[in-house]
This record gives structure tokens, C-alpha cells and sequence, in this order.
């Protein structure tokens, strides 16, 4: 096969790969510190889109800045959402019920804002028009579309920062703290509860910031959510639940499947791959890349 | 008492016949129907997640092939949908047997993460095969022969019948060994498998026997409400939500909760959607999501235990035989000493965890009817030793033989029904049976019969004394009544082999010599005890011989006496001041 071919795919794969990676890493982050697994993510992600859309109409902002100025106020709705909810349920003490319930929680959240928003915002398709969106830059053979290059690039940018915060700073320390293990950190004077906060609006920002970077180049649509969560959850599988850098490696993971998936079956299966691989690294590495095995007897 | 539940059931029978008789307007026929079809569907959703406790997130895939099958044996071959159906059954039934396979080997919430993948897959590859739309074909020439009714009535009693199938098939799983022992894994897996239950297979029974009812509903509701049927419908995330509404609102773990979430949200959010549908598309997501959220916050236990626990009072269950019964534990019949044949037989075991040597090339015989003290300082290896014997680790090498039979690598349901039985260091009990249905999961390892067990049960409580608190639940009980339980319910296994991890841990001076007694009971009933203690005064009057583990080797093997005064043994763990203690007449 034509060698060109195959890079322009690879190419692509790691573009679309580093938006995919900054979704995952806030699903990483929130399962990582809380051991909830968000199913509204993909929403946030939605309605990051949004509010970057609106950003373009209302105030001719382009959409890479847009994307940056949605992490305030979804950080903010992010803590809001895990002190009013999350926090309230507990499972009577019983951790595996209380991860049980957070999910269905979270489940429920995703019902309730792709079907308002369904509601609010029409089903009506919209996009954000710019320049780059149809230019490509030409490497050698390989063209890479602008819009998605700008995205991969921010993505890597808010990546590192997050990585930086989380290694450098004492914020981050105590959050990392605060995931390894909640009661020696509440011993070290660690506010786990506003830690998990921290984590759950640090997460629905990014994402926001992810979707925000994504309708540079796609369609916007309250239904789009399901169209990244199972990837998503793939991502952060792969790179080992609760691993911000294999999230990230985990994104850029299912971007390649995702696009050389394509030299093998037609466009609608596309997904057919990532799911498969999905199902491979539950059974053969559940733990995976970078994860740790927790010790059963 | 135990048929009250049947009579129950063939009220709500009765209750749905009468409504569709009484109602009139073809929309209110059409919304009981569906209230038959998702109380159905959240009934056999319940029997995987409720009874098993395994929470999936992709039961609408049976549902699904239950549409799809029925409908496009319809389109190709012509075959009536009555019998399409119990082709989609077995399919389902398939299905469930090779989803189950490798996804059962996943814990927690990679179980859970798992099952959203499959509708996924069975979407884009339904959209691929070009089944995008199929469409029931109306058929003019008896349309009764392909479930097309004219009368919706007869909808309602199709749906009925449905539920009502469902609902004798949740019953009799309740009521059955395999009821307790779903019950047992999804309170406690490790346990469970200590007291003989195969948790694979129990798990995998409950898939394929959730799976039958979810692929009959698909086919009706395809024929009922949806005349066209495509992936997204039957295979997406409605259904799924409805599915989990339906049973989380109402209740999991019992037949009651998917009837009364479905006699509740179904028709809210129809009415909803027919008034309001137009004007906001997207209301009843709204309203399912509002329901989960409400119910995870207010109620996650579900409307049914929700009411019953607060119009019932903890009255307490009572015991099961009069106070007038010994509460001392039974006395033995003239104990047996330790016989001459070896029953378990350790040969070079070997155990390391990524570089620390757990257990170095350990041996040791027991004989019939011995007690044998296992003792050792903290992290000898003791426990791990037990794991390895009980089948909860397999050895890197080495040999276990009971009875002259190799063992090693046995899961430890299998060795259970081979006659080993454990307690743990931490007592693990199944916290919501009571302290009788904690002992009948051991039973049932004799026995397939729920009467039978009970019986076996109680008279296990009698031999460890525990038989006025039968009907308790393990939250109430002290430290001894929990440990005392979980020997009672090791020993309705009928164990050959009884292996005590710190039997006498946490227990006072009457609890110790109370749990001695008991022990010498199990003896002198035939068994063999090996049991790992720390508190030596207490084990050197118990145990016929003892061995002695130091940083995962064999230290030493054999009479106490001797045993504890070998000065390695000395060195390693009993130290200099114990010896001089044990040396003065005032122990």
C-alpha cells in the first residue's frame, strides 16, 4: 500500500487523537481523585461546544479562544454540580454501592441535559465558520487540516498545564493526595470533599475546553455527546483508570484506531474498531497501560 | 408464608386483566401495554443486576435481538412471530452465554463499562447489514397468526402474559438454591466461593435466564408499539434508561420494584409526551433522568424497600426455635483422637508476589481428626498459606493433596465441595441475609433443596450454640456471634478439612473458651482443624501439634511442647521473656 497513504491516516488518527485526549483526561482526572465514572461528560463536552458557539456569534471570538474561555465558568458549574450532587450521595458507607449510585446518578445527569437541551437548543445542527477549517497545511505528501491542527495543538498546551499543575503545584500535590489514599490525606489536614470539587470541576472543564476546540471543526448538536463517551471511556481504560497520562496516550490511541480502522471497513464502522478494542484491553489488560492492579483476597 | 408470594403474583394477574377489560380509550390500552412491557423488562434486568448484583449497562442488546430476529424471520422466511419468538429466545440465550464468557471475568465497574459496548456493536453492525428500517409487513389473511390485533385488548393480555411469565420466573428464582446463592455472590463473591458456590456459573445461569424474558418483550413491543423496527430503537439508550428507571425507582432485588416503577413512571412520562411531546422533543429523557437523579439522592434503595421499611417496623424476625433451646453449644460424642492417615498433604509450596517470597518451599502433613496450630510472627506467610490451600492462589510450586487427590489449582468452590471449609480473619459475612440464610448458602453445597438446607442450617447454629439468633442480622451481632456464624456456616458445608484464620481474634476470655469448645466439637465430629493464632496460651491447649512459619519457610513441626522451646522457633517469634513465662505455674 502507498506508504504516503498510510501516514496521511496516522496523521490524522493524531490529530483527532489530541482532542480525543484532552476529552479523556478529564474523565481520567474525576475517576482517578473520586472513583465516579462521569457518563455526563460527553454532555459538559456538548455544552462546552455551545457556549464556544455562542462565544463566536455574540462576540466574533474564535473558536481556539473560545474553547479557553469556557474553563472558567464550567469549572465553576463543575464544582457546583459535585457539591449539590455528588457529594450527596453516599451509599450508606458502602463504597461499591456508593460508586454504584454515583454512576446511575451521573447517567441521569446525561439524560437530563442532552434531552433539555434537545428541548432548549433545537436539534438544529450549527457550526462555527472559519478560515482555516477547509485550508490544510501541506507536509510533504501529508495534509493536515488546519482546524484540527490548531485543536491538537491547544490540546497539548492545556494538557501539559494540567500536568504542570498537578505535579508542581501544592493544589495539585494534595489532589493527588487526596486520590491515592483519602484518609491518610485527611490526616495530612487535606479537605478531601473539596479536593473531589477540585477534581470534578478541574474535569468538566477541560472536557468543556475539548468541545470547545472541536467545533472548529464539527458540527454542533445536543445528541453529540454520544458520539465521543464511549470513546472517552475507551481512552481512559486504555490508559489505565485513573491515569492522566495514559488518558492522554489513551486519546491519542483511539484516534489512530479510529482513522486506520477506515483502510479496512466503510465509514459507518468506524466506531467498530474502537469498540473492539474496547472489549481486547478489558479482557487482556483491564488495568491498562499505566494502571495499577489493586490486590483482591 | 411462601406462597403468599404466588398468590400475590396471580393477584397482580387478575389486577391486569380487569384494567384492560375496564379501560376504554385505545391511548390508554396502549399505555398499559407499555406498562406490562418495561415492568417485564425491568424484571429480567433485575435478575442479572438485582439478584446478582452484576449492574449492566447493556441488557437492551437481548431486547434488541429479540425485535430484530423475530421480525426478520417475518420479512424473510414468513415463519409466524409466535414462533419467531422462541427463536429470538434462544438466540438471546446465546448471546448471553457468549457476552457472559469473558465479560463475568470482569470486576466493579469494568463489568459495568463492558456492557455498554455490545448494543453499541450490534448497532453499527445492524446499520451496515442495511436493517437501518424494518418494517413489520401488515398481513390481511389471519393476522392473529402474526401478532397483529386490531383490538388492542389483545395487546394488553399478550403484554400481560409476558409479565406474567416473568414474574413466576423471578419467584422461582427467589425461592430457589440458586436465588441464595446469586444472593451470596453479590453480598460477598469471595465468601460465596469459600462456601462452595461456583460464582461464574451462578452469574452466567442469571445472564441466560435474564436474557429469555428481555428478547420475548423486544419481539412483543416491536409488534405492539413500534411496527418498524431500527437500531437505534431497540438497541440505544432509551431503552436502556427506561429499563433502569423502571427498576431503580421501584426497587432492585425483589419482584415488586420493576412492577411498581413501571405502574409509576410509564404513564407519567406518556402523558407527558403526548401533551407536551411536541412542543419540548426530548421530555421524556428529562423526566427518566429526573427520576434517576431523584431516586440515586432521596431513595437508592427504591420505592419498594423505601416503604416497606418505613411502614414495617424492625420487629425482629424472632427466633426460629423457642428460647427454651440450648443456647450452649452442643455436646460432642466421645472424642476421637487424630487417626493415622494423612488427609492433607503440602509438598513444596512456593508462592511470590512480584519478588517477595511469600512461601518458600513449605511441607507438612495433617492427619485425620488432628488440630494443628499454623503459628508465626506477622507476615510469615500464614494467611497467604490459606489462600493457597483454600484455592484463592495457586502456587508457583508445589502440591496440595487432600485425600490423596491433587488439588492445587482448584478454585475454591470446587474445594469447598471437596470437603475444605475457612473462615477468614476478617469476618466476611453476606450483611443483608439473616444469620440462618448466611448458614443455608453453605448448606446448599449438600443439598439442592431450599427446606433441606434450612434444616442443615439450623442445625449447624445448634452445634456452635448460635440458634436463638437465627434470625438476626450480622450488623447486630458481637464479635463471637459473627465468628461463631461464620464456623456454623462453614461447617453446614460438611467439611472435611476446616481451616480457622485467627478463630479467637478479638475475643475475650469467655468468648475464647466458648470458641475452644466449639472447636473441640468440630473434632470430635470427624473433622480436621488447622488454625492460625497468635494467642498461644489458648492454642496450646487446643492443637495436637503445631508448625511453625518464619518469613514464608517451615520453621519447625510438631508437639507443642517440644516445638516452642526450639530455640530458632524461640528467636523467631515466642522471645526469651514467653518462655520464662510459660515456665511459671501461673499460666
Amino acid at each position: 500500500m502507498p506508504w504516503a497513504e498510510l501516514v496521511q491516516y496516522v496523521a490524522t488518527g493524531l490529530l483527532v487523537g489530541g482532542v480525543y485526549a484532552l476529552m479523556s483526561i478529564g474523565l481520567a482526572l474525576i475517576f482517578g481523585v473520586m472513583r465516579v465514572v462521569n457518563f455526563a461528560q460527553g454532555d459538559f463536552m456538548m455544552l462546552g461546544m455551545y457556549l464556544t458557539y455562542f462565544y463566536a456569534v455574540a462576540g466574533a471570538i474564535d473558536p481556539l479562544l473560545g474553547a479557553v474561555l469556557t474553563i472558567p465558568p464550567f469549572f465553576v458549574l463543575g464544582w457546583l454540580v459535585h457539591r449539590g450532587l455528588l457529594a450527596r450521595v453516599t451509599g450508606g458507607g458502602d463504597p461499591q454501592r456508593q460508586m454504584d449510585a454515583q454512576l446511575i446518578l451521573t447517567l441521569g445527569l446525561s439524560l437530563v441535559i442532552t434531552n433539555a437541551a434537545t428541548m432548549i437548543l433545537t436539534p438544529t445542527p450549527r457550526g462555527i465558520r472559519t478560515a482555516y477549517a477547509t485550508r490544510a497545511f501541506a507536509l510533504g505528501p501529508v495534509l493536515l487540516n488546519q482546524a484540527r491542527s490548531y485543536a491538537f495543538a491547544m490540546a497539548l498546551v492545556l494538557a501539559v498545564a494540567v500536568y504542570v499543575f498537578l505535579t508542581r503545584t501544592d493544589a495539585g500535590k494534595a489532589l493527588r493526595a487526596a486520590a491515592d489514599d483519602p484518609e491518610a490525606a485527611a490526616y495530612q489536614a487535606i479537605d478531601v470533599r473539596a479536593m473531589h470539587g477540585l477534581a470534578f470541576g478541574t474535569g468538566i472543564a477541560l472536557v468543556a475546553a475539548a468541545g470547545g476546540l472541536l467545533a472548529a471543526y464539527y458540527p454542533i448538536e445536543p445528541n453529540v455527546a454520544g458520539n465521543f463517551i464511549v470513546l472517552m471511556f475507551v481512552a481512559v481504560v486504555l490508559g489505565g483508570l485513573g491515569s492522566i497520562p495514559g488518558a492522554f496516550v489513551g486519546g491519542l490511541v483511539i484516534g489512530l484506531v479510529q482513522s486506520l480502522t477506515l483502510l479496512v471497513l466503510p465509514f459507518q464502522l468506524q466506531n467498530t474498531g474502537v469498540f473492539i478494542a474496547f472489549l481486547l484491553v478489558l479482557y487482556l489488560r483491564p488495568q491498562g497501560l499505566f494502571g495499577r492492579r489493586a490486590r483482591t483476597v | 408464608m411462601r406462597s403468599r408470594g404466588w398468590l400475590a403474583i396471580a393477584g397482580v394477574v387478575v389486577l391486569g386483566v380487569a384494567l384492560s377489560l375496564l379501560l376504554q380509550e385505545r391511548y390508554h390500552h396502549r399505555v398499559l401495554t407499555l406498562v406490562f412491557l418495561w415492568a417485564a423488562m425491568g424484571l429480567s434486568w433485575n435478575i442479572i443486576s438485582g439478584y446478582a448484583g452484576q449492574i449492566s449497562f447493556g441488557h437492551q442488546v437481548f431486547f434488541g435481538i429479540g425485535a430484530y430476529v423475530t421480525v426478520l424471520l417475518v420479512v424473510k422466511a414468513g415463519l409466524t412471530p409466535w414462533i419467531g419468538m422462541a427463536v429470538a429466545m434462544a438466540a438471546a440465550v446465546l448471546a448471553a452465554v457468549l457476552i457472559g464468557l469473558p465479560t463475568f471475568r470482569l470486576a466493579g465497574i469494568y463489568f459495568g463499562l463492558a456492557t455498554l459496548a455490545y448494543p453499541l456493536i450490534f448497532r453499527i453492525v445492524m446499520d451496515w447489514l442495511g436493517y437501518q428500517e424494518v418494517a413489520v409487513p401488515m398481513v390481511r389473511d389471519r393476522p392473529g397468526w402474526f401478532m397483529q390485533f386490531t383490538d388492542p385488548r389483545s395487546f394488553d393480555l399478550l403484554a400481560l402474559a409476558v409479565l406474567a411469565a416473568t414474574l413466576v420466573l423471578s419467584r422461582a428464582i427467589e425461592t430457589s438454591r440458586l436465588g441464595y446463592r446469586l444472593r451470596a455472590v453479590k453480598e460477598n463473591e469471595q465468601a460465596a466461593e469459600a462456601m462452595g458456590v461456583d460464582a461464574f456459573r451462578s452469574k452466567m445461569a442469571a445472564h441466560m435466564l435474564s436474557a429469555a424474558p428481555a428478547a420475548v418483550v423486544g419481539a412483543v413491543y416491536v409488534h405492539a408499539i413500534l411496527f418498524i423496527v431500527t437500531p437505534e430503537a431497540v438497541f440505544g439508550l432509551l431503552v436502556i434508561s427506561q429499563t433502569l428507571v423502571v427498576s431503580l425507582v421501584g426497587g432492585t432485588g425483589t419482584l415488586w420494584g420493576p412492577l411498581i416503577g413501571a405502574a409509576v413512571m410509564v404513564p407519567v412520562s406518556e402523558v407527558l409526551d403526548s401533551t407536551v411531546g411536541d412542543r419540548l422533543p426530548g421530555i421524556q429523557g428529562v423526566v427518566y433522568g429526573a427520576a434517576l437523579m431523584l431516586i440515586t439522592l432521596y431513595a437508592p434503595e427504591g420505592l419498594y424497600w423505601r416503604v416497606r421499611q418505613a411502614w414495617q417496623a424492625r420487629a425482629a424476625r424472632g427466633a426460629l426455635l423457642s428460647r427454651g433451646e440450648i443456647a450452649a453449644p452442643a455436646e460432642a460424642a466421645a472424642a476421637a483422637g487424630p487417626g493415622a492417615t494423612v488427609l492433607l498433604d503440602v509438598r513444596g509450596v512456593s508462592k511470590s508476589f512480584l519478588g517477595l517470597q511469600a512461601l518458600a518451599d513449605v511441607s507438612f502433613e495433617v492427619r485425620e481428626r488432628e488440630i494443628l496450630g499454623v503459628i508465626g510472627p506477622n507476615g510469615a506467610g500464614k494467611t497467604t498459606l490459606f489462600n493457597v490451600l483454600n484455592g484463592f492462589l495457586i502456587p508457583d510450586a508445589g502440591d496440595v493433596r487432600l485425600g490423596g487427590e491433587i488439588v492445587t489449582g482448584l478454585r475454591p468452590s470446587a474445594l469447598c465441595r471437596r470437603g475444605v471449609g475457612r473462615t477468614f480473619q476478617v469476618v466476611r459475612t453476606f450483611p443483608r441475609l439473616t444469620v440462618l440464610e448466611n448458614v443455608m448458602v453453605g448448606a446448599f453445597v449438600r443439598t439442592g433443596g431450599v427446606e433441606p438446607a434450612r434444616g442443615i442450617a439450623r442445625a449447624a447454629l445448634v452445634q456452635v450454640g448460635l440458634a436463638d439468633r437465627a434470625g438476626a442480622l450480622p450488623a447486630g451481632l458481637t464479635t463471637l456471634d459473627l465468628r461463631l456464624m461464620e464456623l456454623a456456616r462453614c461447617l453446614a458445608t460438611s467439611p472435611r478439612l476446616v481451616l480457622l484464620d485467627e478463630p479467637l481474634a478479638g475475643l475475650s476470655g469467655d468468648g475464647v473458651a466458648v470458641m475452644i469448645a466449639v472447636i473441640r466439637g468440630v473434632r470430635a465430629r470427624g473433622a480436621t482443624v488447622v488454625i492460625i493464632e497468635h494467642t498461644l496460651q489458648a492454642l496450646l491447649r487446643l492443637a495436637d501439634r503445631l508448625v511453625v512459619l518464619d518469613q514464608g519457610r517451615r520453621l519447625a513441626d510438631g508437639a507443642p511442647e517440644a516445638v516452642t522451646r526450639e530455640p530458632a522457633v524461640i528467636e523467631a517469634y515466642l522471645g526469651q521473656r514467653w518462655l520464662a513465662r510459660m515456665g511459671s505455674p501461673a499460666c
